[in-house]
């Protein structure tokens, strides 16, 4: 079942953005619901840090560390 | 042996583990490592002045996975897609808000650790397998999505679908056999 969209974002839906995000996936109106919505939720801000980090360390496996 | 030759070969275990984090078939890893070694002996005089060789391997071994993921696609296109999102509902409460999220203190640091990639790498391994490409394909070798689609033969939101249950899975696994210990 789709969910409802809204300006007011869960969590849940946030992530699925904040995911996105990261693979240029999101429209306009995305991105200015979620930055609205990361402004103002600490744990989606985190959840956000969390997926950039991974990257950082993905992209460092076989490097020979 | 020269000593080219038996450093390369000494490689091989190292290879062979990363070859198989990505393809999850031990044959299609030995078949893209042993093509690496091959290439790489052919090609000592490339080497020369580089110092990391196992960096330069890698570097080679990546282009024969990526040939290796393009082989086996058609056989990737049938496989059936196992998980859910389902799986993630238990990280949010009824109202859809995060149930908890701890915060990784100087995550950094853990790059400059060797324990740290063993653990991540097990994390990885528990990821189904086509999950685990689009994802490596993604992070790893830096593909765009409309890339992962057409090697993947998936959808765009499918391939959004496998990205997002990779690094849900990911951060979750690092978060209790890495940060919160």
């Amino acid at each position: 079942m789709r969910k409802r969209y809204s300006m007011m974002l869960s969590c849940q839906q946030a992530s699925h953005m904040v995911s996105r995000g990261f693979d240029r996936g999101l429209g306009l109106g995305e991105r200015i619901s979620l930055r609205f919505h990361l402004a103002i939720c600490d744990r989606c801000a985190s959840f956000k840090k969390q997926l950039a980090f991974l990257r950082r360390a993905v992209r460092r496996l076989g490097s020979g560390a | 042996m020269n000593d080219f030759r038996s450093a390369v070969e000494g490689q091989r275990p190292y290879l062979l583990r990363f070859a198989a984090l990505q393809l999850r078939d031990r044959h299609a890893a030995e078949d893209a490592v042993q093509e690496t070694l091959l290439a790489a002996l052919a090609a000592e005089a490339s080497f020369a002045g580089r110092s990391n060789l196992r960096t330069w391997l890698t570097g080679i071994l990546k282009h024969k996975i990526i040939d290796a993921i393009r082989r086996a696609g058609s056989e990737t296109a049938r496989e059936v897609a196992v998980g859910s999102d389902a799986d993630f509902d238990a990280l949010f409460d009824q109202t859809g808000h995060w149930a908890e999220m701890p915060v990784w203190k100087n995550p950094d640091a853990s790059l400059e650790q060797s324990q740290f990639f063993k653990t991540l790498e097990e994390c990885l391994e528990r990821l189904p397998a086509k999950t685990a490409r689009a994802f490596m394909l993604r992070e790893h070798l830096g593909f765009e999505t409309d890339e992962i689609c057409k090697e993947l033969a998936v959808t765009p939101t499918h391939c959004w679908v496998l990205l997002y249950r990779a690094r849900m899975a990911l951060r979750t696994c690092l978060d209790v056999n890495w940060f919160g210990k």
